[in-house]
């Protein structure tokens, strides 16, 4: 067996790898948008709301975060279509499982968040004359963003990651375009060790702009 | 003949089984400084939450400006708690500033006085700015800010809460406590703010256990214990000359500290 390392094809695929790349970005950044809404509502619910819908947002918690990943995917892709009767696009489809699956853990990131704010600072709000949406939009949910910032933050990198799943449906991510490129060169080790390090580096770089995101937007924090 | 600007008639409130608040009167008229004492657990702070309407009273009635707080209705008659809305709209006449300074903590000292102005009041933000200035200023803190509260000591932090209270042009002032939760270097600055505000009129039910301090700016002294008023007076009167056990035994265990 005489195996030669060589790199020089992903030169030659390399816009396959630089796309995929952008595509698993956009599709990270697009759920963790969507997840935030979901996990900031379902929070609010579960913190304000009425007992029984307090078990709603519970119930959604446990089973999404029980279930693999990748059976959500499936799940998603072939079990929506065959009940609602409409196909869906892959990547509108993983962008739904991604989004479901980001608010399930964004739920508690939020309503740890929400619980943060000091009652004090709650009743200062009241004091000014703030009404209860008021006491909302401008002193419980900026003070809770500064708490849990650092947790979106991992959240978004963790999502980054995932979107590797997005491959076993055919959507043109970064795993995808190297498995297209392995397919076509037959260079399967050249081919995931470049794109462990790009997950790695990009990871990284994402990671350092988004702490550096968290400085700008919680001057004089103290930790 | 005025009526007082606060008027507390036989308010109870329990928490649960505790009867917390037992029967109170209290009257504040305009321009005058109540100070309340009392040992820990007589009620003074949920006294003061009830005239802002931060906790409810299960009976009896509060006035600020002939105005019921808790309920529409008078009482006997039928009686219903108020909205979210007619609350924000009274308690924004009523200032209150807290023990433990309660900043806005996402906010820098100029924006804490502004959010008030600005979303209650409905200023324009550089008239909100113009005016949230001239109050730091007042209290000494024209240099910090675009501070936030993070970055500021105590007893700056406390001050601004006071800037924020007063900024909003109360009917009357309600301090809890103000200096506890501070260093003793630090209680001065802040208890020559209030002296300030009393000399030029505001109207303040003020609790603390700064006793030189209530002796200076206090027109009335009120000593509570279990939730109910026990002694009333002139604070001079209250402090030098008590007959009550209780509030005996309460004074001779509060030390009178002069940077007060
Ligand atoms: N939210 C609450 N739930 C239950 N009990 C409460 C609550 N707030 C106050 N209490 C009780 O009510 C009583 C009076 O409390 P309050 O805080 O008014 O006393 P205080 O005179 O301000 O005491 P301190 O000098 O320690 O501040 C205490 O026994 C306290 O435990
Ligand atoms: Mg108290």
């Amino acid at each position: 067996m005489n195996y030669h390392i060589n790199f020089n094809f992903v030169w030659k695929y390399a816009d396959k790898l630089y796309w995929g790349l952008v595509l698993s970005i956009e599709l990270a950044f697009i759920s963790i948008l969507i997840g935030c809404v979901i996990g900031l509502a379902l929070a609010v619910v579960y913190n304000d709301g009425h007992p029984w819908l307090k078990r709603v947002v519970s119930a959604y918690v446990e089973v999404v975060r029980n279930l693999p990943l990748l059976l959500l995917i499936y799940l998603i892709f072939y079990g929506i279509p065959s009940i609602g009767g409409f196909a869906f696009d892959a990547t509108e489809s993983f962008v739904l499982t991604l989004s479901l699956y980001a608010g399930a853990y964004l739920v508690e990131v939020f309503r740890a968040g929400l619980a943060a704010v000091s009652p004090g600072v709650i009743d200062a709000g009241k004091a000014i004359g703030l009404t209860a949406w008021q006491r909302f939009a401008y002193v419980r949910f900026p003070t809770m963003l500064r708490i849990v910032l650092p947790s979106l933050s991992n959240a978004f990198i963790s999502l980054f990651k995932d979107t590797s799943l997005a491959s076993v449906i055919a959507v043109p991510e970064l795993t995808f375009g190297a498995n297209w490129i392995k397919t076509n060169t037959f260079r399967a080790v050249e081919v995931w060790i470049v794109v462990a390090g790009v997950y790695l580096v990009v990871g990284w770089i994402l990671l350092a702009a988004l702490r550096l995101l968290e400085r700008v937007l919680m001057p004089g924090r103290r930790t | 003949m005025t009526d007082p600007l606060v008027r507390i008639t036989q308010v109870k409130k329990s928490f649960g089984s505790t009867l917390v608040l037992d029967g109170v009167d209290l009257d504040v008229p305009k321009g005058e400084v109540v100070v309340v004492i009392g040992p820990s657990g007589s009620g003074k702070t949920t006294l003061l939450r009830c005239i802002n309407a931060l906790e409810t009273y299960d009976d009896g009635s509060i006035k600020v400006d002939g105005v019921e707080i808790g309920f529409r209705g008078e009482p006997g008659g039928p009686r219903k708690r108020r909205s979210d809305g007619e609350l924000a709209r009274i308690r924004a006449d009523i200032g209150m500033v807290f023990q433990q300074f309660n900043l806005f903590p996402h906010l820098t000292a100029v924006e804490n006085v502004m959010l008030g102005l600005t979303k209650v009041r409905g200023m324009p933000p550089a008239q909100a700015r113009e005016k949230a200035l001239h109050w730091l200023d007042r209290v000494g803190l024209s240099q910090k800010t675009a501070n936030l509260p993070s970055q500021l000591s105590g007893g700056q932090q406390q001050r601004v809460g006071i800037a924020r209270a007063v900024a909003m042009d109360p009917k009357v002032l309600l301090l809890d406590e103000i200096t506890s939760a501070l260093d003793p270097e630090l209680v001065g600055e802040v208890l020559s703010v209030v002296r300030g505000l009393a000399a030029e009129g505001m109207t303040m039910v003020v609790v603390t256990h700064e006793m030189t301090f209530a002796r200076d700016v206090g027109t009335q002294l009120v000593f509570m214990d279990h939730g109910h008023k026990i002694a009333e007076g002139p604070p001079n009167e209250i402090l030098r000359r008590s007959d009550n056990e209780r509030l005996r035994s309460f004074l001779s265990r509060i030390e009178f500290r002069q940077d007060g």
